[in-house]
């Protein structure tokens, strides 16, 4: 951590300094050094900052209000929206909020993916960042559990009834989470808790994440390494900041335009119905962001191998860094793997659009394709191309790219301010 | 490049956002209103509003309950903004249990506007068994609760229409071009001159239609009008703002970029 040595320069900053180091972590948080050549698509990890603490902000107000009961919920949640003086705004920018979030987490991890930032010597960033989003996943269904609405009823039975497949002591765990025989005011109460539990946890991930970044420093489109600091890094503050705080505004505006003015098209309208354990909606579906997890359940005909297929989805990310073994990192550099980059792209999009179909005909057929690509794409193809792709030639500094064909440099070159000859 | 791949992945996910809209509310064509309130600047008309209330209150309450209003909403501005001796003369009209009095005994009063909107019915139950084992459902936040929002509501009440030879009809229900299987407990709630319009206005089918649907639909969305004026100027602030870091953005960079 300590690139060089920082010395405050007031007696009682010193002072301070000497018994807790405070001031040294601002000072190197403030000069890490930074590849120069970042692109916009580097500026999540900042957004995602702010998603986080917007969520555990306007969180924290709405658990003022809100009334963690099986009869009074929904009745809280339109009290929040009608009577609490700029209620309505809180919660919209909370329940657009958790879209936003996993929007800017699909662009961060598809960069992740693009740049190869989770190879080594980053694998820790990428581990903890998967649980991250796991743990965002989790934080999220409970969080569409608690207005107590008919989808989140029906939402926590379907998920929470996935537990049963486990052999044995399946119904057991069921009971155990439900703290009953069905979805009642035991499992609002739990999911309230741990709904509020949640976001702390990420925090703290996130510092770890960050911390983890820290020690390697950050990967760069051109994918590799370089000395820090020299010409090829700047220092995070102001440069690094100022762009960060530019994009983040591009995404306020964005997030503005859901709150202010289509609040509801990313939920669904069942939500404002309450919650009634004798009628089943006629289609059950998770919010967009679990949409291509929910195809991969439903594809399996099988309950268990549904839901091993699902959660293997999520831990064939976790080793993901064991199955590519190619040493060059960006795709820019790798011309078939960024073939396959964006065909895995679309496979994911297309599992969210078939997560949200009906679980039959066509759209099962395809669900199953689009599954077993999913799969293919890490367990084979990834691990082969490691053998077989002859990559393209490296550049040895960020500031000297070799010419290598236009094409390379020309992806391997951002499209910022950063590279405009003035 | 980078560019392009980025307006391919946002176009990607907005299509797919789209299509996952489209895959859930796997419904009919609605008839389409252009309403005053939708839009970034869309308000609501105050005298629709006030008759959309009247039709509310002499048609549909008759089955249907607004638990989340309170009499006090009519006159909160953004809404029909009736005054608030007309809210107060509206509450009054209404018979309120209370209690328990010191003596335990549970009464009636007249209304107050801090009164929520009374309910037809005492209970979800009695409310269906009154009306054929369909229950009525709460208006309150309808129009948020059903796909299509405003013009499915509109959609329903204008879709009453003869049923097609050969479509059976159990008794009770009633054939509706809009509805989910075509089928209605409800019969058709508006024909012309239902009702006398304090205003004056002609009270055709169509034009209750449309009151009683904006009505319903600033008692879904009672902060509707500030949301939009606020979110106005939210962007704007947003893109004066940003304007403003992208040139310090720019002048910051520059000493990198001319060391070069």
């Amino acid at each position: 951590m300590s690139d060089h040595e920082y010395i405050p320069k007031s007696k009682a900053g010193k002072w301070f300094n000497d018994r807790l180091p405070l001031l040294s972590l601002g000072a190197h948080l403030s000069d890490y050094p930074t590849p120069k050549n970042l692109n916009y698509w580097w500026t999540f990890g900042g957004i995602l900052t702010f998603c986080l603490i917007t969520q555990i902000v306007t969180g924290i107000v709405l658990a003022m209000h809100y009334v963690a009961h099986a009869d009074l919920a929904f009745e809280s949640v339109e009290k929040i929206m009608r009577d609490v003086n700029y209620g309505w705004l809180i919660r919209y920018i909370h329940s657009n909020g958790a879209s936003m979030f996993f929007l800017a987490v699909y662009i961060h991890i598809f960069r992740s993916l693009f740049y190869g930032s989770y190879k080594s010597p980053r694998e820790l960033i990428w581990i903890i960042g998967t649980l991250i989003y796991i743990l965002m996943m989790a934080a999220a269904f409970m969080g569409y559990v608690l207005p107590w609405g008919q989808m989140s009823f029906w939402g926590a039975t379907v998920i929470t009834n996935l537990f049963s497949a486990i052999p044995l002591v399946g119904e057991s765990v069921v009971t155990w989470l439900w703290g009953g025989y069905s979805v009642d005011n035991p499992t609002l109460n739990r999911f309230f808790s741990l709904h509020y539990l949640i976001p702390f946890l990420i925090l703290g991930l996130v510092v770890l994440h960050i911390w983890a970044l820290h020690i390697p420093g950050n990967n760069n489109p051109v994918g590799i390494d370089i000395k820090k600091p020299s010409k090829d890094t700047v220092p995070f503050h102001p440069y690094i900041t100022v762009k960060d705080i530019f994009a983040l505004l591009m995404f306020m505006i964005i997030f503005s335009g859901f709150v202010f003015f289509s609040p509801n098209v990313l939920g669904h309208a069942d939500n404002y119905i309450p919650a009634n354990p004798l009628v089943t909606p006629a289609h059950i579906v998770p919010e967009w962001y679990l949409l291509p997890f929910y195809a991969i359940l439903r594809s399996v005909p099988d309950k268990l191998g549904g839901v091993i297929l699902m959660f293997g989805a999520l831990f064939v990310l976790i080793i993901l860094p064991w199955l590519d073994t190619s040493k060059v990192r960006s795709a820019v550099f790798r011309p078939i793997y960024r073939q396959f980059f964006w065909i895995f792209v679309v496979d994911v999009l297309a599992l969210g659009y078939l997560g949200a179909a009906p679980a039959e005909g066509i759209y099962l057929f395809l669900a199953r394709i689009a599954t077993i690509y999913y799969f293919l794409h890490f367990i084979v193809i990834l691990p082969a191309l490691s053998f077989f792709e002859k990559t393209d030639p490296l550049p040895t500094s960020i500031s000297e790219p070799v010419l290598t064909g236009g094409f390379s440099t020309a992806m391997a070159k951002s499209d910022n301010i950063t590279n405009e000859k003035k | 490049m980078k560019k392009n791949n980025l307006i391919k992945l946002l176009a990607t996910i907005l299509i797919t956002v789209f299509f996952c809209g489209k895959a859930y509310s796997a419904s009919k064509d609605l008839l389409k209103i252009d309403w005053s309130f939708a839009g970034i600047t869309g308000k609501f008309e105050r005298d629709s509003l006030q008759r959309g209330y009247q039709v509310y209150k002499e048609v549909c309450a008759s089955c249907h309950s607004m638990q989340y209003l309170s009499y006090r909403n009519l006159s909160q501005k953004g809404g029909p903004e009736f005054t608030l001796e007309e809210a107060k003369a509206i509450a009054a009209s209404y018979e309120v249990e209370d209690g328990p009095n010191s003596d335990g005994d549970m009464f009636t009063r007249p209304g107050r506007p801090s009164d929520h909107f009374v309910s037809p019915y005492p209970n979800v139950n009695a409310a269906t068994a009154a009306n054929g084992g369909a229950y009525p459902p709460d208006m309150s936040v309808l129009v948020k609760a059903r796909p299509g929002g405003a013009n499915y509501i509109y959609s329903v009440l204008m879709g009453y229409e003869e049923k097609p030879i050969g479509f059976i009809l159990e008794d009770g229900v009633y054939y509706n071009k809009y509805m989910d299987g075509n089928k209605i407990k409800m019969p058709s709630p508006l024909s012309d001159d239902l009702i006398e319009y304090s205003d004056g206005t002609n009270a055709s089918q169509l034009q209750m239609a449309k009151d009683v649907t904006a009505f319903l639909t600033w008692a879904a969305e009672p902060h509707l009008e500030a949301r939009h004026r606020t979110g106005t100027k939210v962007i704007i602030y947003l893109i004066l703002l940003a304007t403003l870091v992208y040139f310090s953005m720019k002048r910051l960079w520059s000493r990198i970029n001319t060391e070069e």
